[in-house]
């Protein structure tokens, strides 16, 4: 069973005033396994929080289906497996973080001297320690979010779904966030994230999905779609004449006393790295010259258009 | 009650008794009660019955002040800050979002009325008045009536943004004061349709004039036992009418 499955979704509004019928969603269909964290990657505007609002239930989808471990979120015992930090998270300024973190252990009807125990835990595990009862109001962007992710934490989801958790957040901010998703993931549990940061993302992910107008234009293991996505190959050689090696490839620069020549995808090799061997050259290095997810998320943004 | 009902219940509490405006309103309310001694002095007559009268007017005007401009704000303030997001994200049913908002803007109400209610006896005595069983009742009835207000504007806070929601929900506090001139409306209308439109409005709209009930407290007159637990069941249906139309439309709302 996934942990969270999706399946034809598609969700549409109408203007308020010309009642002009606007499609958000287009027919999402994306997958996420147990246990992986999963890169909703798209650009501002693609669809992303529209998608988790509808997993959460906070919008009705216009068809399609989702299901969380077999069970349609749509009832609220398929959201007690869910842990959710909205984008830009507001939480009540007048209370204080445990106070908070009380009132969301509340909302999974959970109560008592565990919880006690739990809330404590949570504050020291997001590195709020000291902070616990300052008032919200009080608090810095960056504090906010690590409140959002402990709330998100209170009922020790299977499933935790992070609408851009890394926006607003400085360097060691972003570094601690990513620590922890990663913990999470040792832990067994299932992440869900959204970002268009792709630096976060690519450091982290097992799986991506690229959402662009509405829908899922590629999803996949990060590291077979950057395998199968090679742009060209670097073949780096010295004790080589100049002249001999321009009849072997005539397009090559020279870098710190070592050659560098440059050769398409689908170029040979092989046939390459023989001919500078029996020219009495020396191999340094072969390297395939990989795209970046950016590169990937540009592409498809590029054939998109 | 369910842990997650009973948090919103006192998340709400909470959110009132931490907001200066409900301090404000709440310390006039007193005030003006308690001035209500100066115009007794400067009234001819009976000086108890004027402290009386002004002193419960200046309680029920603050009172329904406070509920009306709290009620008002109550789930629109939710989703406007997108605060809605982190409680129906959870295993909370949208019915109990709305009952336990309600439940917790009704105890914030009878606490403010109970506080008030307390200061105002306590002042009688002083002025050398006795416990009044009345006037106890009459706090009751105005409970009752705060409760219907509460679910008022509960009701257009679900939909609507809080200028419209105050308009309509004094528009309503106003028009069930008057719910009398109804019946002398309609037995000077001739055509039975526009009749019948009438009554069905008299029936539809809340006839908040059962609640109150000075004249006879501050007067001394019997009330009718009969009429009074009319009133309270009354009360009680139409709050749980307008609660459950509350559900409906918010079942039906999308938060983007």
């Amino acid at each position: 069973m996934k942990a969270l499955e999706i399946k034809g979704l598609k969700k549409s509004f109408r203007s308020n005033f010309l009642l002009k019928k606007y499609h958000i969603l287009k027919g999402v269909d994306l997958e996420v396994e147990k246990g992986e964290i999963y890169g909703f990657l798209g650009p501002n505007g693609a669809g992303k929080t529209t998608t988790i609002k509808c997993i959460l239930d906070l919008l009705a989808p216009s068809a399609g289906e989702i299901l969380v471990d077999g069970q349609p979120t749509s009832s609220p015992a398929a959201r007690r497996r869910i842990g959710f930090l909205p984008e830009n998270p507001y939480f009540y300024d007048y209370l204080s973080a445990r106070e908070f973190l009380f009132f969301s252990a509340a909302l999974f009807n959970l109560s008592g001297a565990e919880v006690k125990d739990k809330v404590a835990a949570l504050i020291h595990r997001v590195g709020l320690s000291g902070h616990e009862d300052l008032k919200l109001r009080k608090f810095s962007k960056g504090m906010i979010q690590r409140l959002g992710l402990a709330q998100a934490l209170v009922n020790d989801p299977d499933l935790l779904i992070l609408d851009e958790p890394f926006s607003g957040l400085d360097p060691i901010g972003r570094k601690d966030l990513r620590t922890l998703i990663l913990s999470l993931r040792e832990q067994g549990k299932t992440i869900f994230f959204s970002s268009h940061i792709l630096q976060d993302m690519e450091l982290m992910v097992d799986r991506v999905g690229i959402i662009l107008d509405g829908a899922i234009r590629r999803q996949g293991k990060l590291s077979e779609l950057i395998a199968r996505s090679i742009q060209y190959y670097e073949v780096v050689c010295d004790h080589i004449a100049e002249r001999e090696l321009a009849n072997i490839q005539a397009n090559f620069a020279c870098r710190d006393g070592y050659f560098i020549l440059t050769l398409a995808s689908d170029g040979n090799v092989n046939q390459v790295v023989e001919s500078i061997i029996h020219n009495n050259g020396r191999i340094v290095a072969v390297n395939p010259v990989k795209m970046t997810l950016e590169d990937i998320f540009f592409n498809e943004m590029r054939d998109s258009r | 009650m369910k842990a997650s009902v009973k948090g919103i219940v006192i998340n709400t509490f909470r959110e009132s008794a931490r907001n200066k405006m409900f301090y404000l309103l709440v310390f006039f309310g007193i005030l003006f009660a308690l001035s209500s001694k100066v115009v007794s002095f400067l009234t001819l007559g009976d000086a108890m019955k004027v402290l009386k009268d002004t002193g419960l007017a200046a309680i029920n005007f603050f009172c329904v002040l406070i509920a009306i401009f709290t009620g008002i704000n109550l789930v629109f303030k939710e989703i406007e800050k997108k605060t809605v997001f982190n409680i129906l994200s959870k295993p909370v049913s949208r019915d109990e979002f709305i009952v336990g908002k309600f439940l917790g803007l009704a105890l914030t109400m009878l606490t403010a009325l109970g506080a008030m209610s307390a200061i105002f006896f306590v002042f009688v005595a002083l002025s050398g008045g006795g416990f009044d069983w009345g006037i106890l009742l009459y706090f009751c009835m105005l409970g009752l009536e705060l409760l219907v207000i509460v679910a008022i504007s509960l009701l257009f806070s679900s939909f609507t943004t809080p200028i419209l929601s105050f308009i309509f929900t004094v528009s309503l506090y106003l028009i069930g004061h008057v719910m009398w001139t109804f019946n002398e409306f309609k037995a000077l209308l001739r055509v039975p349709a526009w009749k019948a439109l009438i009554q069905v409005l008299y029936y539809l709209l809340p006839n908040l004039d059962k609640f109150n009930i000075k004249n006879e407290v501050v007067l001394g007159t019997a009330l009718n036992p009969w009429t009074m637990l009319f009133s309270i069941l009354y009360a009680l249906a139409y709050i749980a009418a307008l609660l459950a139309l509350t559900v409906l439309i918010f079942r039906k709302r999308e938060f983007q």
